[in-house]
């Protein structure tokens, strides 16, 4: 009987450092299911974020570059247009994304780059030690909103899937999690079509991930699972946003 | 073939094409616009990438992603714009990717005014960013040193793998002047694949290239600087130019200027001439790195009773002259700032003041 299961070549062989019940490896792996079963490894380009996932290229078997916070989107475009034969995509967290990098990300998005953005958005700033991101929900704790978040003074969660998809721009745009085995096989897939949406030139393709950082929000990893889905999924609902008009059949 | 009269905005943007720069990204500012007005057209023609940034911020890092994966590439901006760059600047030179950046200087601080100004030398000097990093300064004094200086920017890039800056003022950026490309100037890309993110495939080795800044173990950070380091020191030992004028013979004061405002320096010195003063120059071409010994031999010759460093700026380039000259004669400093230029007169006048006093 042959092997079933095994490493990506897209991942190097390299443990990794993110907490226990962090969801960056599950993501890790989805892509890189992704880049071997569309045979790109060789032409693909990653970009690094600012956050827990800076050390990504530790970990992903392919090309990378290192952006600075919030700067991938515009780090890809610059090689996208040089290089329309690269696959590229960024991988990004919601303080990278929705805060600092909010002007890239929009614009690259309007722009209709043909690249891939994955998108981690785990309610909180990871790296930097907890504190309150753009995506942190009313009355979430963090280390910089110690009596809850105060909509009154800070306003309501960004919706990031649905703020792109607004755009005119064709995209694809879609919000997934893998908390549960369903939620993962739905996330693997859109994953893929993101990717194919790239490969075909067609447009930009942009996958957030509600994902779960237990050691920033003092839970433990189940107590995260179970938050998530009674939290922050009824508020970050999953689905498609937006996807590109069918192809006209030549 | 033969000159051509051109706008130095519209030559700088030239002057990449035909050195085979064929990706150009940025965002519109006075007085380079007409660089991005022109490639917007050109870039077309030659089948090459002319994208308009939603801002220098992210054309930074729109250089830094395009000069990683191999590419030559280039930008062009002016003073404020040069500010939000340079926090790609220090990432890119960490990174050791080599790209071209055109500062066509206006007056500052803030947004300052939009006329010529030699305000940015400590910037581009010294450094904008965070670090200990260097960029490879050119300072070019007409259309068609600039059209040189941007020609060889791109093979300086690649030797040392970091970033060149052309330093001009608006006036040349705006000014018209005769102009020709020469083609023993146009050097292929060297290849880039040890460490460019050009795609594995495209390789002989299966190993990963990485693009990066990030260095979190002090140890390895101390050694990558002085890495980096190594290469400014050769960089300072290779690559310095500057040129002399009227140093031949005895004279009573050495002028250290650049850019236009070394032209109105040399038309000082020629009619100070004619009144029997003898004064000399060195005008850098190189900011970084500095004429340091050759400013300092200028300054020591016997007679030679002052330096002045004369600059459109409130006196920048003057900390560099007075620690390239180590107390071998007076140091002094003439400038005006904002889009003034002094006059030819107004200089005559300063040095005259100055062998007075």
């Amino acid at each position: 009987m042959g092997k079933t299961f095994k490493r990506p070549e897209a991942l190097k062989d390299n443990p990794t450092h993110y907490c226990p019940g962090c969801t960056h490896g599950v993501i890790h792996r989805l892509v890189a299911e992704v880049i071997d079963e569309l045979g790109i490894r060789g032409r693909t380009v990653g970009i690094a974020p600012v956050g827990c996932a800076v050390l990504a290229y530790n970990y992903f078997n392919v090309d990378f570059q290192e952006a600075a916070h919030g700067r991938a989107p515009a780090m890809a475009t610059g090689i996208k247009r040089v290089r329309p034969d690269l696959m590229v995509f960024t991988y990004q967290g919601d303080g990278d994304l929705a805060s600092i990098g909010m002007g890239e990300i929009i614009h690259a998005a309007n722009r209709g780059e043909k690249f891939t953005t994955i998108f981690v958005n785990n309610a909180v700033y990871g790296m930097t030690g907890g504190q309150m991101a753009p995506t942190t929900m009313p009355d979430q704790r963090t280390s910089t909103s110690p009596f809850g978040r105060d909509v009154q003074a800070v306003g309501m969660p960004v919706k990031m899937a649905e703020l792109l998809a607004a755009l005119q721009t064709p995209a694809y745009i879609t919000r997934q999690s893998v908390i549960k085995p369903k939620y993962i096989n739905r996330a693997k897939k859109a994953i893929h079509k993101a990717f194919s949406y790239q490969m075909e030139n067609r447009c930009f393709s942009f996958v957030e991930v509600v994902s779960t950082c237990p050691t920033n929000w003092g839970m433990t990893p189940l107590d995260a699972v179970e938050w998530t889905e009674n939290t922050l999924l009824p508020y970050y609902q999953l689905g498609d946003c937006k996807t590109p008009e069918p192809r006209e059949e030549a | 073939m033969g000159k051509v009269l051109m706008k130095g905005n519209e030559a700088i943007g030239e002057a990449a094409i035909r050195a085979g720069c064929l990706n150009y990204f940025a965002y519109p500012i006075t007085p380079q616009s007409e660089v991005a007005e022109y490639l917007s057209r050109r870039m077309d023609e030659v089948g090459g990438v002319f994208l308009q940034g939603e801002s220098e911020v992210a054309v930074g890092y729109m250089i830094f992603g395009a000069a990683g994966c191999g590419a030559r590439v280039f930008t062009t901006s002016s003073s404020p714009g040069i500010s939000l760059m340079s926090e790609a600047l220090s990432y890119i030179t960490c990174a050791q990717c080599p790209a071209v950046f055109v500062n066509i200087m206006r007056g500052g601080p803030g947004l300052g005014g939009i006329l010529p100004s030699q305000g940015d030398y400590f910037q581009a000097t010294k450094g904008g960013g965070h670090g200990d990093y260097r960029l490879f300064v050119m300072a070019p004094a007409s259309v068609q040193e600039a059209v040189q200086m941007v020609m060889e920017a791109f093979p300086i890039a690649e030797k040392y793998r970091n970033p060149v800056m052309i330093l001009g003022d608006g006036l040349i950026g705006q000014m018209m002047e005769p102009v020709e490309f020469p083609e023993d100037l146009v050097v292929k890309p060297t290849n880039k694949d040890e460490w460019a993110t050009n795609g594995i495939g495209n390789r002989s080795d299966d190993s990963p290239n990485l693009v990066k800044s990030l260095f979190l173990d002090p140890v390895q950070l101390n050694s990558h600087n002085l890495m980096l380091k190594a290469k400014y020191d050769r960089m300072r030992r290779e690559d310095v130019r500057y040129e002399a004028y009227n140093t031949d013979g005895d004279y009573r004061a050495l002028i250290v200027s650049y850019g236009t405002m070394s032209r109105v320096c040399r038309t000082a010195i020629d009619f100070l001439k004619e009144e029997g003063l003898e004064v000399a120059m060195i005008r850098p071409q190189t900011l970084f790195p500095f004429p340091e010994e050759a400013v300092r031999d200028a300054a020591g010759k016997a007679g030679c009773q002052v330096a002045v460093s004369i600059e459109m700026s409130m006196g920048q380039m003057v900390e560099d002259v007075e620690r390239s000259i180590q107390g071998r004669c007076p140091v002094e400093w003439y400038g005006k700032c904002g889009g003034e230029v002094p006059t030819p007169e107004e200089i005559m006048d300063v040095v005259r003041g100055m062998l007075k006093g």
